[in-house]
């Protein structure tokens, strides 16, 4: 992948141009002139300016997505603010959220500012999330005021739930004159107790301790409930449990889609079931943990019906160190960005039937809408954020196709249709031709 | 007593307090609430006609002072005490309409101790009943209207009435 | 003369007992300007100051009122650790009693141990705070403070900022503003004002800066540092960024403000020095008004024959 920086003026021709919102897919061109789009449908060529033929290539808003760990600062080994960019580009993601358990973790305004600055020399937008309680410790709630201001976009422990009830409750109302969301990472702690997968067959053939899936959904319960009484924003990250997804339908409905309540799903809990982890891959082992196939059905018809909102790739990077080991003392995650559009497409375009329209509102104006960034990327005179994929290019994901510092992958080896050819952001576009 | 009545016998009053007291700058006049306060207030104009010296003028709400608060099933009105200078060795006249049992001018006297030690303080009033309860007389009386029990004395004044007069009312009990 | 026998709270408390006592108390003001300030109001009357949680200044405001009225003062003052809950309390109570004595005043942590007070006495009971439940003398005093700076206080633009769930300070305060005919915004944490409040005839908003422009008064509430052991206030500098009455937002507004605070002050978290110490601000004004609102109330609840009061 080569990241250059834009020419001054650059044409996209013939491409099959997407918007999200207008719901449209029609041939045009694009000009970008220092940046941002200058012109925008069909019109002809200029003949001065590098051109790039997107004969095949469907152009669209960059992707964006709200969950990513990028490991500064203290685990720069693992992944930095740098090489997650790359990771995001090669994917396709043009905006990024980054969850603030890095060590020291993201929970007083300075450490967002931290971010803040350092994300001005990386290639995509980087919004930092900031920690609901002092330290992660779920106890006391932290300067969530002050670091709104310095540019949190919204405040979450997660990797760790907030476990007492009181406190979420107190977090949630105090965000309301905030007007951000609160993301809990929901699992019960005392359920889950030392659970390394979904607790079903497959963990008692393999003699696994099992993480069960009311450990999510009674959590996810109480939280949408808790939400509901205080008028608060929840974001629901990583839903798993199809007992989940009917709580959020639930509540959605009864609060008349009120929009306070949102939730993503990754692209893992789309594509894999607990039949997958048979070999004890620990690529495979993620928290909240892969569920029976009953579940991933329940993920795919949630996310087909409107319940969960978009897809994030919970983008988790780990040393090999720290996955080269027996399955129980594994680290839970794995990396996302790169695989994550070819996965979602097939399972939802190519096997279920979604609309590629469809399909790119859960990766850019659903994601957008729910932390209120600009949606409409392809207006004259905006900044350019945009996409060049070939939606029936088919390859095989490997590790070439990695850019993270890590490669904690379980989809290496996957036949998939659709690939990332170009990403443009801030000035840089990246080519993976 | 007519309006007129009234008026030749607080005139009578003004030149009495002049004549006894050569030294009149180092007078003070305090009216008590309710009627003695606009009794004094004529006074003074009186004085001011006949001296022209405009003598310090102030009213006093004996309420809080009262002996008889905690025996009374209802608070009277407050108006409110109103003193803008030191009664230090000042000569006090104590201005009121009736004088009766005297507790009244005992309490006023207790609240005068608050604002300093006049040298001397003397009593002007409109009328006095007798019937007093306490060893208290006025240096200065309009008219003496002896009354008997079951009778009553009461003034009328523009500025608190409405209309001017001096009646002995028999109560019906 | 007041409709009810004891004062245990403003919820309920008629107007016009409410403006008797206010304009008593100017009257009271008066004596506290003379060279000697006592009068002989309340002599022979005893009153027992019995205080369950520390407060220096509520009670000396107490003592003074009782003395200037010269009635007999005696002190009670208890750790809530040497009395057992209930119990001790009732005991206490009685015992004090059967020594004739005519009042108490009564400040004690628990909700509603004011009016328990009156179960077991016959005297009559001033709650000079029962918890987080009111602190009615308190809030008369800041009426009177109000009435004194605006004539009146029907249609007066107040707000209250700070820790409304735990404050006694803002429950007597909103039910007497209310009645009063004032209009009343909270504002503060949203995790401090229960969403219930706004059923007590108020609003709510959380923007400092719009309440700053649409109040005439601002009354703010001390932040207790407990709160902020247990988490409910992330630190000191949050609170004040996003609800301190600082210099610059008083600044802002070209209307002049009225500033109150009951007391003691955390200068440079929910106020600013220069504001507390400004021309704006009125609280020493409240400390005068405190006593002399606490002679009017002792006044008349003791200055007259029981007849038949409630």
């Amino acid at each position: 992948m080569k990241i250059k920086k834009l020419p001054k003026k650059l044409l996209f021709q013939n491409a099959e141009i997407l918007d999200p919102i207008k719901k449209t897919n029609k041939k045009g061109n694009i000009l970008l002139v220092n940046g941002k789009i200058a012109e925008l449908g069909i019109f002809e060529s200029p003949s001065d300016v590098k051109s790039i033929d997107c004969n095949g290539l469907t152009l669209t808003h960059g992707f964006c997505d709200l969950h990513v760990h990028f490991r500064e600062p203290g685990n720069e080994d693992k992944e930095t603010l740098e090489s997650g960019s790359r990771a995001a580009l090669a994917g396709g993601f043009t905006r990024v959220c980054t969850m603030p358990n890095t060590n020291p973790p993201i929970d007083s305004p300075e450490s967002v500012s931290y971010i803040i600055e350092k994300s001005k020399d990386c290639p995509i937008y980087i919004h930092p999330i900031g920690a609901v309680t002092k330290g992660q410790k779920g106890i006391e709630i932290s300067e969530m005021g002050l670091m709104n201001e310095m540019g949190a976009v919204a405040f979450s422990d997660d990797g760790l739930p907030i476990q007492n009830g009181l406190v979420m409750r107190k977090a949630l109302e105090y965000s309301t004159m905030l007007g951000v969301p609160i993301i809990n990472h929901a699992e019960d702690d005392s359920l889950r107790c030392d659970g390394v997968m979904n607790e079903g067959i497959i963990s008692t053939r393999l003699g696994l301790p099992g993480n069960p899936n009311i450990a999510e959904s009674t959590m996810v319960y109480r939280d949408l409930k808790l939400a509901e009484m205080t008028g608060a924003r929840l974001h629901v990250p990583h839903v798993s449990t199809a007992t989940s997804v009917d709580h959020i339908k639930h509540i959605k409905h009864m609060n008349n889609n009120n929009n306070n309540i949102t939730a993503e799903v990754t692209p893992h809990h789309l594509f894999f079931n607990d039949e997958s982890l048979v070999n004890y891959d620990t690529n495979l082992k993620v928290a909240p943990p892969i569920r029976n196939d009953i579940s991933r059905k329940a993920m795919v018809k949630g996310i087909l019906e409107g319940v969960i909102d978009c897809i994030a790739t919970d983008h988790a990077p780990h040393t090999l160190h720290d996955k080269e080991t027996t399955f129980d003392l594994a680290s839970f995650g794995m990396i996302g960005l790169e695989s994550c559009f070819g996965i979602v497409k097939r399972v939802l375009v190519d096997n279920e039937g979604l609309s590629l329209i469809n399909l790119v509102k859960l990766l850019t104006t659903a994601p957008r809408k729910i932390m209120g960034f600009n949606c409409d990327l392809l207006k004259v005179g905006t900044e350019a954020e945009l996409v060049l994929f070939n939606p029936n290019e088919k390859w095989i994901f490997d590790n070439k196709n990695v850019f993270s510092k890590s490669i904690n992958s379980p989809f290496y080896g996957q036949k998939l249709v659709g690939k990332i050819k170009y990403t443009i952001s801030k000035g840089y576009i990246s080519d993976l031709s | 007593m007519n309006s007129k009545d009234i008026s030749q016998k607080l005139i009578r009053i003004s030149h009495e307090i002049i004549e006894n007291h050569t030294d009149i700058g180092n007078v003070v006049i305090l009216g008590i609430h309710n009627r003695g306060v606009p009794i004094a207030d004529r006074i003074n104009e009186l004085i001011f006609n006949i001296t022209n010296i405009n003598l310090p003028i102030g009213s006093l709400d004996i309420t809080f002072h009262r002996d008889d608060f905690r025996e009374r099933l209802s608070m009277p009105e407050i108006r409110g005490t109103d003193i803008q200078f030191s009664l230090d060795d000042k000569v006090v006249i104590l201005v009121d309409d009736v004088l009766y049992s005297g507790r009244t001018i005992r309490a006023a006297l207790d609240e005068i101790n608050s604002f300093g030690r006049p040298s001397i303080v003397r009593l002007a009033v409109l009328i006095d009943r007798g019937h007093r309860e306490l060893p208290i007389r006025a240096d200065f009386v309009g008219k003496n209207i002896p009354t008997h029990s079951g009778e009553h004395v009461e003034v009328h004044l523009e500025e608190t009435d409405g209309d001017e007069g001096v009646f002995l009312v028999k109560e019906n009990n | 003369m007041l409709s009810h026998k004891h004062l245990l709270g403003l919820e309920n408390f008629p107007r016009e007992d409410i403006q008797n006592i206010i304009d008593t108390a100017f009257n009271f003001r008066e004596v506290l300007d003379r060279p000697i300030k006592k009068v002989p109001s309340l002599q022979g009357v005893t009153v027992v100051n019995l205080f369950f949680e520390n407060s220096t200044r509520t009670r000396i405001s107490f003592e003074l009122a009782q003395k200037r009225l010269s009635a007999d003062t005696v002190n009670f003052s208890a750790s809530t650790s040497s009395l057992k809950k209930g119990e001790g309390f009732k005991d206490t109570a009685q015992n004090i009693e059967a020594m004739k004595i005519d009042a108490v005043v009564m400040r004690h942590p628990a909700p509603g141990a004011s009016k328990h007070l009156t179960e077991f006495i016959d005297a009559k009971v001033i709650n000079a705070g029962d918890g987080a439940h009111e602190h009615p003398t308190q809030a008369i005093l800041d009426m009177m403070s109000l009435q004194e700076k605006f004539g009146e206080i029907k249609n007066l633009n107040v707000a209250i900022v700070g820790d409304i769930d735990h404050s006694r300070v803002a429950r007597s305060n909103i039910y007497g503003l209310v009645t009063m005919g004032a209009n009343v915004t909270l504002c503060g944490p949203p995790n401090l004002i229960p969403d219930t409040i706004t059923d007590l005839g108020v609003t709510v908003n959380y923007n400092i800066d719009e309440v700053v422009e649409w109040a005439d008064a601002i009354n703010v509430l001390r932040i207790q540092r407990e709160r902020m052991g247990i988490g409910l206030i992330p630190s000191e500098r949050e609170y004040r960024k996003l609800f301190g009455i600082t210099e610059e937002r008083i600044g802002r507004k070209e209307k002049e403000i009225v500033i109150m605070h009951p007391g003691p002050i955390n200068r440079g978290v929910e106020i600013d020095s220069g504001v507390a110490d400004s021309d704006q601000a009125i609280i020493l004004d409240q400390v005068l008004n405190g006593v002399a609102s606490r002679m009017s109330i002792l006044y008349l609840l003791l200055g007259a024959k029981d007849g038949d009061m409630k």
